[in-house]
């Protein structure tokens, strides 16, 4: 009879677990660090949905949609969290989204007309560089001087995607000319993010393709003011990170709990200082001390998502010729 | 002389072998499947193409003809600290590329010690992006293999060829043309062509220090392909060229190696009687001390940047740790099985062409079999939860190439010396394996399963496309801390790696060499 009970109760608690619904999230993998935003967030949502949030970390926005694309509709996934506006478009030609119809007050540069993803995040481009270095304050001037950046490669990292569409934003068809003249600027491109602000740290170049938010990493985590960005005239480029929810989901509901989360004053404060971006609805209590020392771009720069696949095969031809002579 | 003079068995060599085409040939059928229209090959992909091939041919080449007066030197000198020198030598070749890189930019770099060097004597910069820059960096990385590879063929020699030569008073050119260019000849044409497959899948570093789009390599393109454009035709297009490229190089060098046999030994420690001269002496002493320097300064740099960052480190790369020796155990595990039968197998051929079966896990992108695994596993099975076993699977095709050049050359030998003996007394099958294959190959298969323990330690491969956060290895956390800013505890991270890598290697090597004095 003992056995008997020991068995009805553990069978017990496993239904009483499954009954748990559970919201699967896939994100990149900052998101899910012990330093990201994840595990606050996580903690935060579990306490008001009594669900399972699991979130599944995988590479960067890149990798996350084209993994996607490899489980097509069979995916687990409720809910893509990490794609930037440069993959919006490809991400909605894969038809696995659904809208989410959530409406939210937000606090970007541009007003927000998607109704399938939910602007969570958002940060500048910028050339970072030490204190010490009076920065030019436009490309042509970066193009003349004789300094040194580094910057990654558009057709393996997001940023690089980024100086891609900002250059051609900012001088249309002029563009070539522009990235002909920063050729001999350019010590090196890089695979990712991570391998040019390496090297930017090791002191190869003098500025580096980042965001007007990466100073205030050393300033508030490490308490060294000795890095700033440079401002351009020409205005800065915008990266917006998205959410999305999956047409698929076994939990629709939850999903939409989850986005409308995702932008409540409780998420919004827990972005800036682990993800290092500009919170999409700023929160009640403003940024943290140190945001407010960020340069601040007169003009922000942004293709609309629909236009930014075609515009992107131009500007990767225009950008291969002059830096391969 | 027979084709076959031993009988030992090829049935599993053979059934090792085809396992091996097969997991990666329905990877490669799996992409090609889940493609759509495949357009063929543009101009941009054949300057790829180019690219690729010249940068590997200068690194292989290179990297061999360096390695010789390196190996030699440490092959005939006896000092305090060589043992130590020799396991450090295989540091390079398990780091994480970033980290390597970036080590290496603190000596060649833009505000790097030799420029800084040269600026004190009024010297105009140097710049190391670049062609010059790529093969410089894959020198660095490959030079210490070749060494290693060329140390064993040095060990091969029996040392009562040098006590001949000793008695005989033959001078330094007179000995190397007697006794060590036979043995070169036999090992160099595989060393080679290791070095030159390596290099071809070589991406992060050729673009880095390429300087820019000129440094485009196929690897870049794939990458390209699968991440951004999502066109599996063109990626899996691009993998057989690698294929078809690594493919002819092995055959064409491992084709070129003669069977030549340097003839039996008692076995006895190695003590050399040449060489003693003051000249000699100094040009060995110069050989090793310019290579240490060249290895060890910018890896002293990585240790040195990553001593601060060890208080920094996070408890999830305690975890990462723990998953990486799990899955260099069983990468070792999987690696032993495949590659003794097939080492077994190849020796007992006359012509050693179909070790390039061994070489194709190398040669295919990792991105290519593990999207192609992917497609595979997820209709059955959450390809997360499989991570961790295909990662070592991975890791140890990655390994063979390495550590079938390191098994065939002494298995060769012994077949060839003992093969008579062994059909006289009528030995075959697991009694020739336990008496006379495996004590006789014991020093190779310490160094082999700790190279593999070692790469397999410090592999990113796969593990990124399938793996979740309880199943990160440490050297995807120490690149998921660098991307958050944090490189002081990814310096740290990267210290962390070298360390366990270095004794993974040193235990088995030296498990290897026990009561030998080689």
């Amino acid at each position: 009879m003992k056995y008997l009970t020991l068995a009805a109760g553990v069978l017990g608690a496993s239904a009483a677990w499954a009954e748990t619904p559970e919201l699967t999230v896939y994100t990149y993998d900052s998101f899910v660090t012990e330093w990201g935003p994840g595990p606050a967030i996580e903690e935060g949502f579990e306490a008001e949905c009594g669900c399972d949030l699991k979130f599944v970390g995988m590479g960067d926005g890149a990798a996350l949609l084209a993994r996607l694309k490899l489980e097509g509709a069979r995916s687990d996934a409720d809910i893509v969290l990490g794609l930037d506006t440069s993959l919006v478009a490809a991400a909605k030609e894969t038809e696995l989204f659904a809208p989410s119809g959530l409406q939210a007050d937000y606090d970007l540069p541009i007003t927000w007309e998607d109704d399938v993803f939910v602007p969570y995040d958002w940060g500048y481009f910028a050339f970072v560089h030490g204190t010490d270095l009076s920065a030019p304050t436009d490309f042509k001037a970066l193009a003349e001087s004789d300094l040194k950046i580094v910057i990654q490669d558009p057709r393996s990292s997001t940023p690089g995607l980024g100086l891609l569409m900002w250059v051609k934003t900012a001088y249309g068809d002029e563009a070539p000319e522009v990235w002909a003249g920063l050729a001999d600027n350019v010590v090196t491109v890089t695979k990712g993010w991570s391998e040019a602000y390496g090297l930017f740290l090791e002191g190869e170049a003098d500025m580096v393709l980042s965001y007007t938010t990466s100073p205030a990493y050393h300033l508030i985590a490490e308490e060294d003011d000795s890095k700033t960005a440079a401002l351009f005239d020409e205005g800065h480029y915008m990266q917006i990170e998205v959410a999305g929810k999956l047409a698929g989901s076994d939990q629709p509901e939850l999903a939409d709990q989850f986005l409308q989360y995702l932008v409540s004053n409780a998420a919004q404060s827990v972005l800036p200082t682990t993800n290092w971006m500009y919170p999409a609805v700023t929160p009640e209590g403003g940024l943290p001390e140190g945001f407010d020392g960020m340069i601040q771009p007169g003009k922000a720069l942004l293709v609309p998502n629909a236009e930014v696949p075609a515009l992107r095969e131009e500007a990767l031809n225009e950008w291969l010729t002059a830096l391969s002579r | 002389m027979a084709d076959r003079a031993v009988a030992l068995s090829s049935k599993t060599g053979l059934f090792a072998a085809a396992l091996v085409a097969g997991l990666i040939l329905a990877a490669l059928v799996a992409v090609f499947m889940a493609a759509d229209v495949g357009a063929g090959l543009g101009a941009a992909d054949w300057a790829a193409v180019r690219f690729t091939v010249t940068q590997a041919v200068w690194s292989a080449v290179l990297s061999v003809l360096l390695a010789v007066p390196v190996a030699r030197a440490l092959a005939r000198r006896r000092f305090w600290g060589r043992g130590l020198l020799i396991t450090l030598l295989g540091a390079p070749f398990i780091l994480p590329v970033i980290v390597a890189v970036l080590g290496l930019l603190t000596v060649f770099g833009r505000s790097g010690v030799l420029n800084q060097f040269g600026a004190a004597l009024g010297l105009p910069p140097v710049s190391i992006y670049g062609l010059h820059g790529v093969v410089l960096a894959h020198v660095f990385f490959n030079l210490p293999l070749a060494t290693r590879l060329l140390l064993q063929g040095w060990q091969s020699i029996p040392s009562e060829r040098f006590r001949l030569a000793g008695q005989l008073q033959m001078t330094p050119r007179a000995l190397f043309l007697a006794l060590e260019w036979p043995m070169l000849r036999q090992v160099l044409p595989g060393v080679a062509a290791l070095i030159f497959v390596i290099c071809l899948t070589s991406f992060a570093v050729a673009l880095t220090l390429g300087g820019g789009p000129r440094a485009t390599t196929i690897e870049l393109v794939i990458y390209q392909a699968f991440r951004f454009d999502f066109d599996l035709g063109r990626a899996a297009l691009l993998s057989v060229v690698q294929l078809v490229l690594a493919g002819a190089a092995a055959v064409a060098a491992l084709w070129l190696i003669p069977p030549i046999s340097l003839g039996g030994g008692l076995d006895r420690p190695l003590r050399r009687w040449d060489a003693l001269g003051g000249g000699q002496r100094a040009l060995d002493i110069t050989v090793i001390s310019v290579a240490a320097l060249f290895l060890l300064l910018p890896l002293g740099a990585v240790v040195l940047r990553g001593l601060v960052g060890l208080g920094q480190l996070p408890p999830s790369v305690w975890q990462a740790t723990l998953n990486s020796i799990l899955v260099a155990g069983f990468s070792v595990m999987v690696l032993a099985a495949l590659a003794l039968p097939m080492a077994g197998w190849i020796a007992t051929r006359r012509r050693g062409g179909v070790e390039a079966i061994g070489l194709m896990g190398l040669a295919a992108s990792p991105l290519m079999i593990g999207t192609g695994w992917f497609i595979m596993i997820n209709p059955v099975l959450d390809p997360a939860r499989l991570s961790l076993p295909v990662t070592a699977l991975v890791n140890a095709l990655m390994a063979l190439p390495f550590v079938l050049r390191i098994l065939v050359p002494r298995l060769r030998e012994t077949l060839q010396d003992y093969g008579p003996l062994t059909q006289t007394l009528g030995m075959n099958g697991w009694a020739l394996w336990r008496l006379l294959v495996l004590p006789r190959l014991r020093p190779q298969l310490g160094f082999a399963a700790g190279l593999t323990g070692a790469l397999s330690v410090g592999d990113l491969g796969v593990i990124a496309l399938f793996a979740d956060q309880d199943r990160a290895t440490l050297p995807l956390q120490m690149y998921r801390l660098m991307g958050a800013y944090r490189m002081e505890a990814a310096a740290g991270a990267a210290v962390l790696l070298l360390v366990l890598a270095l004794a993974l290697f040193f235990i088995c090597d030296k498990w290897g060499r026990w009561h030998a004095d080689a």
